[in-house]
């Protein structure tokens, strides 16, 4: 017999050891040759070099308690002033006694938020209603009249100053950005020109001396009568940058619907606004959605900036503490690493979100 | 024949249904409305400056400054004007842009690479470092880097590297070159070198085209560029001297020093925007075809040469545009720097805008700069995508 006979099969073997388990990993992902091999190594000496000398400056050999620096032994890290100064940080000079009204927006933001970016919640139709009179409500909470106490905003501070800035800014320029938008792809030349001109030039400038415009020169380019509040000076240029930045995102959804749709909704008779109000824009803004939430990542990091004219958000406070005699010298780190990892957490979870979005949208459209 | 004056009438309104001309008057009344708004603008900003005393014009800028600035460029003291103080603000600008340029790519490409490998520690090392920096806010980055600074030991206890190079918190203490006269003839050299470097490409990539044959253009380029100028010190010794820093009474003497603020900017700059760049290469290099790379080991390319031919022209093609709108965000947020007392252009303008009150004047100087630099890299930009688009046979 020459042959072996067919009928049979042969019985299935493992793989190979060094191909799978964890063993078969490793060699795959981390030493798959020489090269591969010798940068795992040096990659993880590198870890070895950081991490553990991290953790035990921060967290082992670290100082928890104690009212000022001198309690710190200066080995570790100095975490004492998280017990006085985590208020300040997070709601600056707001009255204590007020903190709640900054609690109750921060809490009734997430329906808020919840409604405009989830389809299909329950009670959607009272729900959107709530988010759009939301901005009112929040105005109202924190500022104070009509029977609760007024809170003047050189009071706002901390990452709630952040927070406000950024909210305000993204809020208030997407009607902006959405305008700007339509603009810049008009048939008419000269709304077209204004609207470039006005884009390209806050595009073209950092938003700093737009800053310096709110502080040195709107009061002069306003009746001596009038005087703005400081916080609603830095938010409406805050809201003419970012609304430029905006009318590109917007931009790009616009660019992407196909010429079918317009066309379409003028053969059944919609004129210009019908069909960006009703067929252009619903799409545009769903296809923009991840633009406008790396635009807010991008505005809430600026937000920062308002130190400059010297506003305390939470950066600012880190400064204050980094400066008080009572700590000098003790927290130089400390004091940025906190504010550091709060804005971490916020715009890594955005980016998250964005992506994911991202994702979901481009599986939508094949 | 019915009313002529009632048809008139209608005939006006059916004027509104005209989109032509409803699109001339919504333009009209744009520009009124603008014109109105600036006219405004303009006559209240006359009333305040006329209120307060105050002359418009940029006249001021020939006044002597009468401050001091200690990092410059170009030739400045207190005695020079306003505009020469503008002058070296914005060349201090340009300073901290190109470091932070020249790193920021540097480090963007290595760690776009480094999350494209598939070594797993490579890429998630990368990931965490990328993720880390773009999600913190870059003005944070910059004091931070300032304090970390600030916080080193005093010069008398300095973190000597070798010897000659002396970190302390007041920045660095690096060696000075100082370049004798036969130097010349070693950078002569090397010009020629680059000169026939050029020569010598261009005649092989014809040789190559014509005949098919290949020759070292890369070799005989660091030969010709390093090796002429390197070959030339045997004859002549190393003409450049190395002014050493030593620890004098109370500072350094010799050597030149790197103040804090501009080590701070520019570690914070690069590091915030080499993630940005990084990400930009990622996806430049992930949006070249994977055929064309299948391709390319069809035909037998060795792996350098894929790089070069075929993934990298394609790649840079994606990466060219969004990298140089990073760069001009770098760009802009050097304006940071008045933060931590850098002086770059808004930091000696909000000094100058102090002293003199023309707010107007400083931040019109302000603007016109950075419009200047944005217009200038959209004019390159729009050049090199000329050249490179895909010429496409019809």
């Amino acid at each position: 017999m020459f042959f072996r006979d067919q009928s049979e099969m042969l019985p299935e073997r493992p793989a190979p050891i060094t191909e799978v388990g964890v063993i078969g990993w490793l060699r795959i992902n981390l030493f798959s040759s020489y090269g591969n091999a010798a940068l795992t190594l040096v990659s993880l000496a590198l870890l070895v070099l950081i991490i553990p000398p991290f953790v035990s400056w921060g967290l082992i050999d670290a100082q928890f308690s104690g009212d000022s620096g001198a309690a710190c032994s200066g080995i570790g890290a100095c975490w004492a002033w998280l017990d006085q100064r985590l208020g300040q940080f997070f709601y600056g000079f707001y009255p204590a006694d007020a903190h709640w009204r900054v609690n109750v927006t921060a809490l009734l933001l997430v329906p808020a938020l919840l409604y405009v970016l989830v389809d299909n919640l329950p009670g959607a139709k009272f729900g959107r209603w709530f988010s759009y009179v939301y901005p009112l409500l929040a105005a109202y909470l924190l500022v104070g009249g009509f029977g609760l106490e007024v809170i003047s905003t050189d009071k706002f501070g901390g990452f709630m100053l952040n927070m406000v800035v950024g909210l305000t800014g993204i809020v208030l320029s997407l009607p902006v950005g959405i305008l700007l938008a339509l603009g810049r792809q008009s048939r008419l030349p000269v709304i077209r020109l204004l609207s470039i001109t006005f884009i390209e030039a806050v595009r073209g400038v950092p938003l700093i001396t737009l800053l310096f415009v709110a502080i040195v020169l709107l009061q002069l380019f306003l009746p001596p009568e009038v005087s703005l509040d400081q916080l609603l000076r830095v938010i409406i240029m805050v809201t003419l940058f970012a609304s430029a930045y905006m009318a590109e995102v917007v931009r790009g959804g616009l660019q992407a619907i196909p010429k079918g749709q317009i066309e379409g909704a003028q053969a059944v008779g919609l004129g210009y606004w019908q069909t960006m109000r009703l067929i252009v824009l619903p799409q545009a803004l769903r296809i923009s959605i991840p633009g406008i939430v790396n635009t807010f990542i991008g505005l809430f990091k600026d937000t920062t900036l308002v130190i400059i004219i010297g506003l305390f958000d939470l950066l600012g406070h880190a400064r204050l503490l980094q400066t008080n005699p009572d700590w000098i010298g003790d927290v130089d780190h400390e004091a940025y690493l906190f504010s550091a990892a709060v804005f971490f957490v916020i715009c890594f979870l955005m980016s998250r979100y964005s992506v994911s979005l991202e994702k979901q949208l481009s599986q939508d459209r094949h | 024949m019915a009313a002529p004056s009632s048809t008139r009438i209608e005939q006006l309104g059916y004027l509104w249904t005209d989109e032509r001309l409803r699109g001339i008057a919504f333009q009209v009344l744009a520009v009124a409305g603008l014109a109105l708004f600036f006219a405004f603008i303009i006559w209240n900003t006359a009333a305040n400056l006329k209120h307060a005393g105050l002359a418009s014009g940029y006249g001021f800028l020939l006044d002597p400054a009468s401050f001091d600035i200690n990092q410059r460029l170009i030739d400045y003291t207190s005695t020079s004007s306003y505009g020469r103080a503008f002058l070296v603000g914005g060349l201090n600008t340009v300073l901290v842009a190109a470091l932070g340029i020249a790193a920021a790519t540097f480090i963007g490409f290595v760690v776009g690479l480094m999350r494209l490998s598939t070594n797993f520690l490579v890429s998630r090392i990368a990931t965490v470092y990328v993720e880390l920096t773009r999600n913190v806010p870059l003005l944070l980055q910059i004091i931070f880097w300032w304090v970390v600074i600030l916080a080193l030991p005093r010069v008398r206890d300095s973190i000597s590297v070798a010897d000659v190079v002396f970190l302390n918190n007041r920045g660095i203490r690096l060696p000075q070159p100082i370049f004798e006269d036969a130097f010349q003839l070693i950078l002569a050299l090397f010009v020629a070198g680059c000169i026939g470097t050029f020569v010598l490409a261009r005649w092989a990539r014809k040789r190559h085209e014509l005949t098919g044959r290949t020759f070292p253009v890369g070799w005989s380029a660091i030969g010709l560029i390093f090796g002429l100028p390197a070959l030339s010190t045997l004859f002549v010794g190393l003409p450049v001297d190395l002014d050493i820093p030593l620890l004098g009474r109370f500072n350094f003497e010799g050597g030149f020093n790197v103040t804090p603020e501009l080590i701070a900017l520019w570690l914070a700059l690069s590091l915030y925007t080499g993630a940005f760049i990084s990400e930009v290469v990622r996806s430049g290099i992930l949006a070249v075809d994977k055929g064309q790379i299948e391709a390319a080991r069809a035909v037998g390319l060795p792996p350098g040469l894929r790089t070069r031919k075929i993934i990298l022209p394609q790649a840079l093609r994606v990466i060219i545009p969004p990298l140089t709108n990073q760069y001009l965000n770098l760009t802009k947020n050097s304006s940071l720097a008045v933060v931590i007392g850098y002086q770059d252009i808004v930091s000696i303008g909000e000094t100058v805008l102090n002293q003199s009150g023309q707010a107007l004047e400083v931040i019109s100087i302000y603007m016109a700069f950075y419009l200047t630099l944005s217009l200038l890299t959209s004019v390159l930009m729009n050049w090199y995508n000329k050249r490179t688009a895909l010429v496409r046979e019809r």
